[in-house]
């Protein structure tokens, strides 16, 4: 049995649905917008889950009122980085709560050839675990 | 990219096209259904702009006109799109040209409230800019500031002043012109997302026109802003006075009639905002005056009232008694 039968990375919000179009992603936007969060664009071609800290797409977007300044920057994202993953990222400055809001894949690549696991036997009969990315082995730029 | 072949539990299997999720929709009147121009006035509230507009600007008669003009086209245009007929949205991008201190910020506000009350731009804020907002210092900075600019602007009006100055033709590498091609871009691409407002003197936006015919081509309506009158620039400064609670005491209307009459023939006299600056002078020595006597009980009167001497101790004043 095939453990993720759709073959694609499910990081943040959204990623078990169907691709969001340009539409819904201004929808998802414009919420964020209204609600005060500052956008960020971010990407890499190595998405490991532990890999929290992704490349920034220039700087985060203050002061925005209206969607379609944030989909400009994706657009620009994507033009630049056609085959990489991309996210956008909403920034809650709220004191107190000063985090991470909103999260969710908005560009990624054709194939996503997915991790393997790794088994380490050591001492006794200990077990060590880690996920490999398959693309991962390739040089930077070259992954996806 | 394959798409997952799953539902989550409790969605509906419909069909993963979405339905036309408009995130402009959120914070505009729903004109979708107006059938007469009535409907469109009423559900827009732009009625209530264009008094506003009467109310608060003196004179600027041929522009409150070409504002009515335009706002017609657009209720029309709206009525049109409900109907089913012309679809596309209309270029809305505008130069507004003038000497300094003719209300063209003031007016491109106003604009910026219209364009949204009628469902033209989403968010209705203007911003406001020159050409160091738009252009970089060294080859690869311009285009970002530019994109910085733009993306604030989205949903709203952009409005650059002076925008002759991003055209420098003496400097062929001058990096205004990445600008104005950026700008092309986005005023012919997104039109939906944002309005351009370009404003500056007018013999010196007919050259930037000219040079750059690209840019002609995609402004829409070219306003021009008429230099006050004496009598206009009164009424402005009365009206300045009356907001921030003062007036002229006795003689001192007509003191300043005369002020104007001769400011108005000197070099850099910028209309509305020249005003101003007369009357923030005259009360700088309105409170030197009352300052100079210490013990004097003051009231309300006093505190009100600029006086013909806060108005004649100006330089405009002691130049004409020398000749
Ligand atoms: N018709 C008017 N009635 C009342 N106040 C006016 C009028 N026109 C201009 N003003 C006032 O004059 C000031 C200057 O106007 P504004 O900034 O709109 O001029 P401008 O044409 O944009 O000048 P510039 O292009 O040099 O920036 C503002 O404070 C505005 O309120």
């Amino acid at each position: 049995m095939m453990t993720n039968p759709v073959g694609r990375i499910t990081q943040g919000q959204f990623s078990f649905l169907p691709d969001l179009n340009d539409a819904e992603i201004s929808a998802q936007i414009q919420y964020g917008l209204d609600k005060g969060y500052s956008w960020s664009v971010e990407y890499t071609d190595d998405p490991h889950p532990r890999n929290t800290f992704w490349e920034m797409f220039g700087m985060p977007m203050f002061d925005l009122r209206d969607a379609a300044g944030i989909l400009m920057e994706v657009n620009n994202c994507r033009k630049t980085f056609p085959r990489h993953y991309i996210r956008l990222v909403a920034f809650d400055a709220t004191r107190s709560i000063e985090s991470i809001a909103m999260n969710f894949i908005v560009n990624r690549p054709e194939n996503e050839p997915g991790f393997g696991l790794l088994r380490q036997e050591s001492d006794g009969r200990n077990m060590r675990y880690t996920v490999r990315s398959y693309a991962g082995d390739k040089p930077e730029g070259e992954r996806y | 990219m394959a798409a997952p072949e799953y539902r989550i539990p409790g969605q509906a299997t419909a069909s993963p096209e979405p339905a036309e999720v408009a995130p402009a929709a959120v914070d505009q009147p729903s004109l979708g259904n107006a059938r007469t121009v009535a409907q469109v006035l009423a559900e827009s509230q732009v009625e209530s702009v264009f008094e506003e507009l009467d109310r608060d600007l003196v004179g600027l008669v041929p522009v409150k006109q070409r504002i009515r003009d335009i706002a017609a086209l657009l209720v029309i245009d709206k009525l049109r799109m409900n109907v089913g007929l012309a679809a596309e949205t209309p270029s809305l991008h505008m130069s507004f040209t003038g000497n300094p201190g003719t209300g063209k910020t003031t007016v491109a506000l106003r604009m910026a409230e219209i364009l949204h009350r009628l469902g033209y731009v989403r968010k209705g804020h203007l911003v406001a800019v020159t050409r160091d907002d738009l252009v970089g210092q060294y080859i690869g900075h311009t285009a970002p500031k530019t994109k910085e600019v733009l993306k604030k602007a989205m949903g709203g009006v952009l409005f650059i002043d002076e925008a002759y100055y991003l055209y420098r033709p003496e400097n062929e590498r001058d990096y205004g012109q990445e600008a104005i091609e950026i700008l092309l871009q986005v005023m012919e691409n997104q039109r939906d997302d944002l309005v351009v407002i370009l404003a500056g003197y007018k013999d010196r936006m007919d050259t930037f026109f000219k040079s750059n015919p690209g840019m002609s081509s995609r402004i829409a309506h070219h306003l021009d802003f008429p230099d006050y009158s004496v009598d206009e620039l009164h009424r402005i400064a009365e009206r300045m006075l009356a907001q921030r609670h003062y007036r002229f005491g006795d003689g001192a209307a007509e003191v300043f009639h005369r002020y104007l009459e001769r400011r108005i023939e000197q070099p850099h006299f910028a209309n509305a905002r020249s005003v101003r600056n007369a009357l923030d002078r005259a009360r700088l020595r309105q409170a030197s005056r009352l300052f100079a006597a210490p013990d004097r009980e003051l009231d309300r009167e006093d505190l009100t009232t600029l006086l013909p001497q806060d108005l004649l101790a100006s330089r405009v004043f002691a130049e004409g008694s020398k000749h």
